[in-house]
């Protein structure tokens, strides 16, 4: 057992992502498509119908409760691996060129998942740290939208069923990600 | 043509729901109620095997998504190209073989619209420079936020708050985008 808390390589868990496409058509014609369900989410919300936009006036049981059910699946898999194999030491996976980079921004703890120092309610005290979760998660629901799709409806789906609009939408995923990443951060955390 | 003149109908949202709010899915869950129930929880079962791989393989990992995007490591470009090559394999396999849902439904899948601005793909490329902005400030895209929220990193749901308000705002603009 001791293998499978350790991070799963790339050419296992992959692969099994991939899988993940052919399963959601052959069970029910469903296309793989996570960010949907934000804007089932909303469509949702008990708002008096006036007040919603006419994208969020639709009867989403019908086309999205599938998905809603699928994404609980996943929050229920988060739980599982975590509860049976403990949460995964990413922080100690990752390259040493990627930590050193990341203490040069002024991170010190490399422990779990994600960093304490970002991924804490009482880091949220900083400014920086609520541009990253708030302004982050915004611009992830704002542009999916826009884009159509995310990382599963394009980068994976989209490019599985070789879309051009799928590539462009994943070109501009990593122009977003390298602006963010070489420019962004190391204005607001540096 | 400006963008505002486009009729709302027009401005086709490409994933899973029509203008007009029907679903584009090929086997809308119009079965009776056992098969749908019975399909419903080969969802949930498909996206908890996701979600542990999400965690264990460290997709979900603000570290991870930083060393993709400063090329340090093989590993996220290696999940993600190998799930492509996976997926769009089954996907000819589908085809080539006509093969249908277990309700014996045809599978269709839908190419990504062209778009009909005057700007050319301008959803794709704002859209997705936008998305990418977000994905590499808070370190994970939709699937696994999910899988965090559900490995207990509670502030996650905060973030997940916010991108239904990216996604209600973007509803509110969307007639005024090029698209």
């Amino acid at each position: 057992m001791e293998f499978l808390s350790q991070s799963w390589p790339w050419y296992v868990a992959g692969p099994l992502i991939g899988l993940v496409v052919p399963l959601l058509l052959v069970v029910g014609g469903k296309v793989f498509g996570i960010s949907a369900n934000l804007r089932h989410m909303c469509a949702a919300l008990p708002a008096p119908e006036q007040l919603k936009p006419s994208f969020l006036r639709y009867d989403w049981k019908k086309s999205g409760l599938w998905n809603l059910v699928f994404i609980l699946g996943v929050a229920f898999g988060g739980f599982l691996a975590v509860a049976v194999l403990g949460m995964p030491d990413a922080g100690a996976s990752i390259s040493e060129a990627t930590r050193s980079d990341l203490m040069a921004l002024g991170l010190t703890d490399f422990s779990g998942m994600v960093p304490a120092e970002i991924f804490s309610w009482s880091a949220l005290a900083s400014p920086a740290v609520l541009l990253m979760v708030v302004g982050g998660g915004f611009l992830v629901g704002f542009g999916a939208r826009y884009a159509g799709g995310c990382t599963s409806g394009h980068a994976i789906s989209g490019l599985a069923d070789l879309q051009l609009p799928s590539l462009i939408a994943v070109f501009g995923f990593f122009a977003g990600g390298l602006l963010v990443t070489f420019v962004l951060l190391p204005m607001i955390l540096g | 043509m400006t963008s505002k003149s486009i009729p709302d109908f027009e401005c086709q949202d490409t994933d899973q729901v029509s203008p007009d709010g029907r679903s584009t899915d090929a086997g809308g869950g119009a079965g009776k109620d056992g098969l749908r129930l019975g399909a419903l929880l080969g969802y949930f079962a498909i996206g908890t095997f996701l979600g542990i791989l999400f965690m264990m393989s460290e997709v979900a990992s603000w570290f991870r998504i930083q060393e993709m995007f400063r090329f340090q490591s093989f590993h996220m470009y290696g999940i993600i190209g190998s799930a492509v090559v996976v997926a769009a394999i089954s996907v000819q396999l589908i085809k080539r073989f006509n093969l249908r849902t277990l309700n014996g439904e045809p599978i269709r899948l839908s190419p990504k619209e062209w778009g009909s601005s005057r700007i050319p793909v301008a959803r794709y490329w704002i859209g997705g420079t936008l998305f990418g902005l977000g994905w590499a400030l808070l370190g994970a895209c939709p699937g696994p936020m999910f899988a965090l929220l559900g490995g207990g990193i509670s502030i996650i749901a905060l973030a997940i708050v916010s991108a239904m308000a990216g996604t209600w705002a973007y509803a509110a603009l969307r007639s005024h985008l090029p698209h």
